[in-house]
């Protein structure tokens, strides 16, 4: 008999074995030596066992009796530590010596650890084996908060099986997307929204640099320098295949044991397999590869004419309660696919196949995942899908109101917020809601995924009976305050001449008398927007920062950020910045992202007395206004600058300041297309060619990363200012409040836009507008200064000592 | 268990502006008093009751709630429920106005 020997118990490895027993049950003496204390058991069941649907003993699949039955010489809690390729034998932990004819190298994969200070502390744990498990249960009962490190199928699992033990869990993940590399960003985004109507948090697009605490750890510190808390902290990352004993033993290592389509390795008679064996530069961490390998394995080991092994698509499937998904071969598209998709979000179901030369490549299935085994099928056999029909189960979006009656009022309607029919219901006939908005904005129902929003409709529909308005209810009114909407409100201050937010919401009948945090800055945009500089602007309908004159900070403190023109300074305004900052002990001085110069976290009390000192115009960078003009050096020094930047940008800058918009505007102004001021993401950006300006609109670069689009070329910078003031007032007159250039364009069109600024009568009137509404400006720090009851009404402190 | 409780002289009610908060520290306890259009005054703490904090005096008041200026929660000032979606209570104390003068009871 030969002598065979295997280093590691795990799936991968006896599963060899088995197939070993079937083709030669007689032919072998085989030893087995496990590193861990227990027989071969399921490691996918681990997360059932963590969240509580399995016991240790149900996961075991090889019982000690296995062994003892098929003559198997196991040897746990030991592991080799050396193999002598040349005399052929294994030297272990413990000292004992075994000689082989064949080995099997299935020593499977640790679990990938951050190498970032404080990894090793109490509390911080990998999820691989029995053990990780039987940590995170007894860290459950004694602490409260888990943070789950790896967004992907392992983590989400851990998550949800911590969830279950009660612990409140984070899952932090490095990319935009859970599970990026299974899921396109649908079924993505339907993924997170089902898992945090579960109750997991997810901290997207964090780096963890640090885990803190003393013995054990108390939170992570992230890239951007944000903070979790946890108590417990599991890293599901990865996994690194573990080929230590392979590689002290002279045994070519990649990333994992370097395998052929035998899984032979480069020493003579040892083979690899299973999560350590590197297979044509890839590492399968799926049970189904594996079980392939073992078999192609045990094939050659018994001296069979085998196949070999080329390699595995590999299908996924999420195991956490109420989500149904699945994932097979190729995720994106590439030109050279196509997809067939069906997406009913009503009843949250998203199903994509990508075809290639008529055949499929990449599944994607949510919420419905029956046709998974079949289409995996003809994945995987390459078949012909001409003629056939991809998806059994076609859509079928029942509901409407007939279906309504029949729901018990427990029942969820929204699964992000956990708002159920019976609450719908509730707020519609208490509050007298008539629109799906205010549905929304009152019990939060169809907020966050949306997909919801059909059933939130029919439930209205069928509570309101008759009363209900089809068109009415689809409207988006300014705020749970009210029905009409934005244009309607327009439309009734001209007419009937409103001239306050007060009298606005008298007339209009607001439901709330005194309105909120959303309709009262809008209301007085409007005001202003129409009445110019007749308006008298409302304050306290402002929000904090533009109330305030300062940006709010988190701890209650706040910004102060002078005006610089063009982002031009003197040595002279630099100094009475620094003898400012020195004289209020002012913790952060920094450079802004809009080329000037922040005072972060100043005492509100000392706000008005720090303006006066700085005797410098504010610089808005708090409004709903232009915030800055960035320029570049330009034709006054740099050799390239084909313009003077700096002074058209402080000349744009001067003239629009302080002008109330829907949302902030931002401008910039470059010499030539270098563009060193990135005009290309402003609202407004100016680049200047040989002989005129091109100005470029709607550029973002925040939140909706877009580059502007070309909006005119001109020749001189008094026509810069006309079509910049003419294309201003439009944006002010027509977009929603709080709506960007960049929303806004896409929305009406920038043909349209275009064709309405080509006019130039048009571009008259709007230049007129929008002069006589600048006249009303007054620069507000040196109103603050000059008038005690503003001092008085937002600056002030009051200190008294009880029982005086 | 006998309490002690102090009232104190924390403002003057012809001071106090309307729909705007008024700060007032009595005895490091940061206090945020709101006159509403009714003319009641009501105190709550300076302090908002989302778990990462700020102030309320900067808040903007409609009726008889303040909203929350950093995170924009709608808080009674009668009772400090946060009102729903959102959860939570703020701490408020007991008002007393006499003649001009504001009390308040801790």
């Amino acid at each position: 008999m030969r002598k065979l020997v295997m280093i590691g118990n795990g799936m991968a490895g006896v599963r060899t074995i088995e197939e070993i027993l079937k083709l030669s049950p007689n032919k072998f003496e085989i030893t087995i030596f496990g590193q861990e204390p227990h027989p071969n058991y399921n490691r996918i069941k681990l997360s059932n066992i963590l969240q509580g649907d399995a016991s240790f003993e149900e996961i075991i699949i090889n019982p000690l009796d296995w062994y003892k039955e098929n003559n198997i010489q196991l040897f746990t809690g030991e592991s080799v530590i050396k193999v002598d390729t040349e005399r052929k034998f294994v030297r272990t932990d413990k000292g004992r010596e075994v000689v082989y004819d064949d080995l099997i190298i299935a020593t499977g994969s640790n679990s990938f650890i951050l190498p970032i200070p404080g990894s090793d502390k109490m509390g911080v744990t990998g999820f691989r084996d029995i053990k990780d498990c039987e940590m995170m249960i007894k860290s459950a009962e004694e602490y409260k908060k888990a943070v789950v490190i790896g967004g992907g199928l392992l983590g989400l699992e851990a998550a949800r099986g911590l969830l279950n033990l009660g612990m409140k869990v984070d899952v932090v993940h490095l990319m935009p997307s859970l599970m990026e590399r299974q899921l396109d960003p649908i079924a993505s985004s339907l993924l997170k929204a089902e898992l945090e109507s579960q109750g997991m948090r997810f901290l997207m697009e964090k780096e963890t640099v640090e885990i803190i605490g003393d013995e054990r750890v108390a939170g992570l510190r992230f890239k951007d320098g944000s903070f979790a808390r946890a108590d417990l902290v599991v890293m599901a990352i990865g996994i690194k295949s573990n080929t230590s004993v392979a590689k002290d033993s002279g045994i070519y290592v990649n990333r994992g044991i370097v395998v052929n389509d035998f899984m032979e390795t480069s020493a003579p008679n040892v083979y690899a397999v299973g999560e350590c064996a590197e297979h044509r530069e890839i590492v399968y961490g799926l049970v189904a590869p594996l079980y392939e390998q073992g078999k192609v394995l045990a094939e050659r080991i018994c001296g069979k004419e085998a196949a070999p092994y080329e390699g595995s698509v590999t299908g996924t499937q999420l195991k956490v309660a109420g989500v149904d998904l699945y994932s097979a071969g190729e995720i994106f598209e590439d030109g050279t696919t196509k997809s067939i998709m069906v997406y009913n979000e009503f009843e949250g179901i998203y199903k994509r196949v990508l075809i290639r030369d008529n055949r499929v490549v990449g599944i994607v299935l949510y919420g419905d995942t029956k046709d998974s085994t079949r289409l995996f099928r003809v994945l995987s056999k390459k078949e012909d899908i001409t003629g056939i029909s991809i998806f059994e189960s076609q859509c079928s979006a029942e509901g409407g109101s007939g279906d309504i009656a029949s729901m018990p009022n427990d029942e969820l309607v929204c699964g992000c917020n956990g708002v159920t029919k019976g609450a719908i219901v509730e707020a519609i006939k208490t509050q007298g809601l008539t629109t799906l908005d205010q549905v929304s904005h009152c019990t939060n129902a169809g907020r966050s995924c949306g997909r919801c929003k059909p059933m939130v409709n029919d439930i209205l529909a069928y509570t309101l009976g008759d009363q209900f308005d089809a068109a009415a209810a689809q409207k988006t009114s300014i705020c749970g305050c009210t029905t009409i909407s934005r244009e309607e409100l327009i439309t009734e201050i001209k007419e009937k001449g409103l001239s306050s937010v007060k009298e606005v919401m008298n007339v209009l009948e607001w439901r709330n008398e005194e309105g909120c945090t959303k309709c009262r800055p809008a209301i007085n945009y409007y005001l202003g927007m129409i009445h110019m500089n007749e308006y008298k602007d409302d304050r306290d309908s402002r929000l904090v920062n533009e109330k305030m004159h300062a940006n709010i900070q988190k701890d209650g403190t706040y910004s102060v950020v002078p005006r610089m023109y063009g982002g031009v300074t003197t040595a002279a305004d630099l100094k009475k910045i620094a003898e400012v900052a020195q004289k209020y002990d002012v913790p952060l001085v920094k450079l802004t992202g809009g080329q000037r110069i922040g005072l972060f976290g100043v005492k509100k009390e000392d706000l008005p007395s720090m303006w006066k000192e700085l005797d410098m115009p504010s610089g808005y960078a708090y409004g709903k206004t232009l915030r800055t003009v960035k320029t570049c050096v330009g034709a006054q020094f740099c050799r390239y600058g084909t313009q003077d930047s700096m002074s058209l940008g402080i000349e744009l800058e001067k003239k629009f300041e302080r002008l109330d918009t829907p949302h902030k505007v931002k401008m910039g102004v470059s010499a030539c297309p270098r563009n060193c001021s990135e005009a290309g993401i402003k609202d407004i950006g100016f680049v200047g060619i040989d002989g005129g300006w091109e100005i470029y609109v709607a550029g973002n670069g925040g939140v909706d990363l877009r580059a502007g689009d070309l909006l005119a070329t001109v020749k001189t910078e008094a026509e810069v200012m006309e079509m910049t003031g003419a294309y201003l007032q439009y944006y002010r007159e027509t977009a929603n409040y709080l709506e960007r250039t960049s929303k806004w364009v896409e929305r009406v069109g920038l043909e349209h836009v275009k064709e309405v600024l080509a006019n130039e009568e048009t571009r008259k009137a709007l230049n007129e507008r929008m002069d006589q509404t600048l006249k009303k400006y007054i620069e507000p720090w040196n109103e603050a200064i000059e008038s005690e009851s503003i001092k008085d009404k937002y600056y002030a402190v009051h200190t008294v000592k009880a029982g005086e | 268990m006998i309490t002690t409780k102090t009232m104190t002289l924390a403002a003057h009610y012809s001071d106090l502006p309307v729909r705007t908060g008024y700060a007032v520290t009595i005895n490091d306890i940061d206090i945020a008093l709101f006159k509403v259009t009714n003319g009641k005054v009501y105190a709550i703490e300076n302090r908002s009751p989302h778990p990462k904090g700020g102030v309320l005096t900067e808040g903007l008041v409609s009726g008889e709630y303040v909203y929350c200026p950093v995170y924009d929660w709608k808080i009674s000032l009668v009772d400090g429920r946060v009102q729903a979606p959102d959860v939570g209570q703020v701490k408020t104390f007991q008002v007393e106005v006499e003649g001009d003068n504001v009390y308040i009871i801790i």
